[in-house]
């Protein structure tokens, strides 16, 4: 970046600013580098190597973790079969991930749309009360879900007080648990890019449309909702990738029996002991959500496009 | 009429230079994005003087105040202050103070802390600083506001802690950046003349930016006229006014009428010229080269409206009718489909005024000028 | 009133208001009762969890009485304290380290003009918020394995250095959000009046930017205190924190005891972003 039209003074001065920025920028991108991304490509290296007994790997270079990911390997006379057990694991995930995105947009946007036509003044309140639960512990707060959602929990309690049901629904420990504890551990995440595009919404625009003899539902459709598409976008991502790798839902209102893809390669790195199988595991989650970014990142390009 | 020309400009040759800057170009960005804010400017602005670089939006003032300022630096040229070359010197290091369009006043100190900040930096003890922050305060008349913070005061005062911290450490020169231009209309005319005695007072070289003709006039010892990193003229507000050199100038300071010409030939320092409608007249010269193709410039107030017995110099179809207070503007229609705008003090009785009317206008000796 | 012309009967002023109020252009059926139901959901499960962790009874389902047993019972767990004990370090530690790395890797990509590889820079900076947490869990596990077993060191150092890697992100948004809201022009004015760039920083900078830096650092705090999953893989023996406590003892079954702890941890992140939020607030004005 040498320019002879400049001043020596000039150029001192660039130099002296280049080394300054980076000075600054060390210390995070070196922690990060050395804690969070390289870690990555030794969770790559891993999924290639043979597992340790007693966890670990042996340094013995093997494609059998990704083997293992479709075909089950027959102990007595080797072949490989195929099993669709893990397959299932990640098909389950996506489509929970999946319905819980769906499920935060339906609640997220009428949430979103009555706070940004508040008065200004409430609307810092109300988002507030909005970012608060995801400032609060995730464990504690899926517990408290599991406190509710129990046999004896709130919910059954009261629609047996009600009379509508005699015997408790088993809620906990089903897909339906997982389903109700992403949504509600995910909400926020649903919420908040949503307020942001409706909040820029100028609301001439939807009096215009009632003026052009439009109902409201096709405001709604055809005015709000296209206007509101780059937090919808954005909400729909910050929901499904969480969602994707969750643990702790699972974990605790799954029981277990439920699993993910979060709590599979868990595993892998606990009791089954089986390191090169769990990082594998991980890189094809890394793969989905990068297709899921990519999805998102065209997304946003195409929109950007037709705005322009 | 040419007793206005007496008061020489080159009465402050004696003066010393304060600022001088030599071939100054800044250039801001590379290649094909890249925007020249100032190209080549020569400009040398001396000890004790209120100076003014004026000019629309963009002309590169605000660029050329920043390079004195320190806080750009020149792709190529140089600055001296004083004598001494300070091209590549940090802002810090400048004794050259700068009171910004919106003051920048540090919003965690109060007024005091804010005066005192320069003298703080340069290691002045606290006797002596609180010794100058007093003075300052009853400079700008803001004794019962010591301790405020600067949120609590109207833009007024905010504006006179911003003049008292630039002031404070005695810079050699300081640059005011459109200063006023945050203030309503009556806090300004009060404040224009406030700065005026301020510099008058301390003695200080006062650079001052803005793109409001009326204020330079009203203010400065000299002024600038800049377009596009240029400085086109300058001069003292009356040869600026009266004897704009460049059209640019006298159509920015001003009202004016331009009426495009030819030259026919000189008369002494007169110049012969054929307006397109084909009447001719004579117009002071005013050193440009004036060959073939050129302009007319008038004034309005430097033409009147024609009475009988008088020939008229020009004469135009009255078009609008705009009344100014203590005034008439009279816009004609001239034959040239141009358009003339008469200045009419007094009365318009016997005048025909009604639209479509044929008005014939004299203009005053030396009231018209050739410009390029 | 009595000179007025009647209108139309039936129109009274008072109809009339009720009808425009209805007509409420913005309003869609539905929306408020919705957004009403979202806060109601969010909130109804932590209001029963710190409801029965002052139940004078071992049901965390029937309401008895009130009581502060649970909490005493807490106090005195000795597990409970070590853990708690060992949230805070770690988080104070990941806060300080995490708030500074932020606040330098702000000032570098906010104070100066764009520079090549800025967009990079972020990229790193806000990794840590893209992938999915368990991938980060098991990557930092598989890495710090790898070093202890080339280097034989062990200890509590490894658990925070991987809360310092993953707050970062947190304390730098709140961070770079105030510094890209502050203009040059204060700094500018502080070089202007002989303060060399150090005592810039040090008397304009710095103060400006202390409710940003200390935003980011509650958020640090919060985060690192709330972390289960990277802890859970990360954490040697005897490393267990609160989170991990109580995620342990669940495993066992539900206590009230359990409510009284999440009610506390509950509690001071609350009371932290509460701070935060009002800091932010009087910081706009």
């Amino acid at each position: 970046m040498t320019d002879t039209s400049l001043t020596l003074a000039e150029q001192e001065s660039r130099r002296r600013r280049r080394q300054t920025r980076r000075a600054l920028l060390a210390p995070a991108l070196i922690i990060i580098l050395a804690i969070s991304i390289m870690p990555l490509g030794i969770t790559a290296l891993y999924s290639f190597l043979t597992p340790g007994t007693y966890g670990g790997v042996i340094w013995e270079f093997t494609p059998d973790a990704y083997v293992q990911f479709l075909f089950e390997r027959d102990i007595f006379d080797g072949t490989l079969q195929f099993n669709d057990s893990y397959l299932t694991i990640y098909m389950r995930s996506i489509g929970l991930a999946f319905g819980a995105t769906i499920g935060a947009l339906l609640i997220g946007f009428p949430t979103a749309y009555f706070i940004a036509t508040k008065p200004r003044e409430q609307r810092n309140f109300w988002l507030f009360l909005i970012t608060l639960p995801f400032w609060t512990n995730l464990l504690i707060r899926t517990y408290a879900m599991l406190l509710i959602l129990r046999d004896e929990g709130l919910i059954n309690l009261s629609l047996m007080g009600v009379g509508v049901i005699e015997r408790p629904l088993s809620i906990l420990y089903t897909d339906t648990a997982v389903f109700i504890g992403l949504i509600y551990t995910y909400l926020p995440f649903m919420v908040l890019p949503l307020y942001a595009s409706l909040e820029k919404l100028d609301f001439r625009l939807v009096e215009a449309g009632y003026d052009l003899y439009a109902n409201r539902f096709r405001v709604l459709r055809h005015i709000i909702a296209p206007i509101a598409k780059p937090g919808i976008i954005a909400g729909c991502i910050l929901v499904f990738i969480p969602g994707l790798g969750a643990y702790i839902t699972p974990a605790l209102l799954g029981g277990g029996k439920k699993l993910m893809i979060g709590n599979m390669i868990a595993i892998q790195f606990g009791s089954s002991r089986n390191w090169p199988f769990g990082s594998a595991a991980a890189l094809i989650l890394m793969a989905l959500v990068v297709i899921a970014l990519l999805i998102y990142a065209r997304s946003v390009s195409k929109g950007a496009r037709a705005h322009g | 009429m040419t007793s206005d020309t007496a008061k020489a400009p080159e009465d402050g040759t004696t003066r010393r230079s304060m600022i001088s800057a030599r071939e100054l170009t800044k250039t801001f960005g590379q290649g094909e994005t890249a925007v020249t804010a100032l190209d080549n400017v020569d400009i040398d602005i001396r000890e004790n003087e209120f100076f003014t670089l004026l000019g629309p939006s963009g002309c590169g003032k605000t660029t050329l105040l920043r390079l004195i300022a320190g806080f750009e630096l020149p792709t190529s040229g140089l600055i001296q202050l004083d004598g001494q070359d300070i091209t590549a010197l940090p802002p810090h290091v400048r004794p050259v103070n700068t009171v910004f369009q919106n003051y920048a006043l540090f919003p965690h100190m109060t007024v005091s802390e804010n005066i005192g900040f320069g003298l703080k930096m340069l290691g002045k003890s606290s006797g002596e600083i609180e010794a100058r922050v007093k003075q300052m305060l009853s400079l700008v008349q803001l004794e019962a506001m010591a301790n405020r913070r600067t949120d609590q005061l109207s833009g007024g005062q905010q504006q006179r802690v911003a003049l008292a911290r630039a002031l404070a450490p005695a810079p050699k020169v300081l640059l005011l950046d459109e200063p006023l231009a945050a203030l309503d209309l009556k806090l300004r005319k009060n404040m224009q003349i406030e700065l005026k005695s301020l510099q008058a007072e301390t003695g200080i070289t006062f650079i001052f930016v803005t793109h409001d003709q009326e204020e330079a006039l009203t203010m400065s010892d000299r002024i600038a006229v800049m377009r596009d990193g240029q400085i086109l003229q300058i001069g003292t507000p009356k040869e600026i006014y009266d004897k704009p050199t460049h059209r640019f100038v006298a159509d920015f300071i001003g009202d004016i009428n331009i009426l495009e010409a030819q030259v026919e030939g000189t008369e002494g320092d007169q110049t012969r010229v054929r307006l397109k409608d084909g009447t001719t007249m004579l117009a002071r010269s005013t050193g440009a080269d004036t060959q073939g193709h050129c302009a007319v410039a008038l004034r309005p107030e430097s033409i009147r409206v024609a009475q009988a017995g008088d020939t008229p110099a020009l004469t135009g179809q009255l078009e609008n009718l705009v009344y100014m207070g203590s005034a008439h503007n009279l816009h004609l229609r001239l034959g040239s489909g141009e358009e003339l705008v008469v200045r009419h003090g007094g009365s318009t009785e016997g005048l025909d005024l009604s639209p479509g009317a044929q008005i014939g206008v004299v203009i005053a000796p030396g009231g018209a000028r050739v410009l390029a | 009133m009595a000179d007025t012309p009647p209108l139309a009967a039936g129109a009274t002023a008072q109809s009339t208001r009720r009808r425009m109020r209805s007509r409420d252009l913005k309003a869609m059926p539905g929306f408020k009762a919705a957004g009403w139901a979202c806060i109601f959901a969010l909130y109804l499960p932590l209001v029963v969890l710190v409801i029965f962790s002052f139940n004078d009874n071992r049901s965390v389902v029937k309401w008895t009485e009130f009581s502060l047993r649970w909490y005493e019972a807490a106090m005195e767990n000795e597990g409970i304290r070590n853990a708690a004990w060992m949230s805070v370090k770690v988080a104070l530690v990941a806060t300080v380290f995490s708030t500074i790395a932020a606040t330098m890797a702000a000032l570098a990509t906010t104070r100066t003009a764009a520079f090549r590889g800025q967009g990079l820079a972020y990229g790193i900076i806000n990794q840590p918020l893209m992938i999915p947490e368990i991938v980060t869990a098991i990557s930092t596990l598989s890495l710090f394995s790898l070093v202890k077993q080339l280097t034989g060191i062990t200890g509590v150092g490894y658990l925070m250095a991987a809360h310092t890697a993953f707050c970062i992100p947190f304390a730098y948004m709140p961070i770079r959000a105030r510094l890209e809201d502050m203009t040059l022009t204060l700094e500018q004015a502080g070089a202007d009046l002989y303060a060399t760039p150090w005592q810039t920083f040090r008397h304009i900078t710095l103060p400006l930017l202390m409710p940003g830096i200390l935003a980011g650092a509650m958020l640090a705090f919060v985060v690192s205190l709330d972390d289960v999953i990277i802890t859970l893989m990360v954490a040697g023996p005897g490393e267990t924190t609160l989170p991990i406590y109580i995620l342990g003892a669940l495993r066992r079954g539900i206590t009230p005891e359990i409510n009284a702890v999440s009610t506390i941890l509950v509690g001071v992140s609350v009371l932290l972003v509460l701070v935060l939020f009002l800091v932010q607030g009087k910081m706009k004005k």
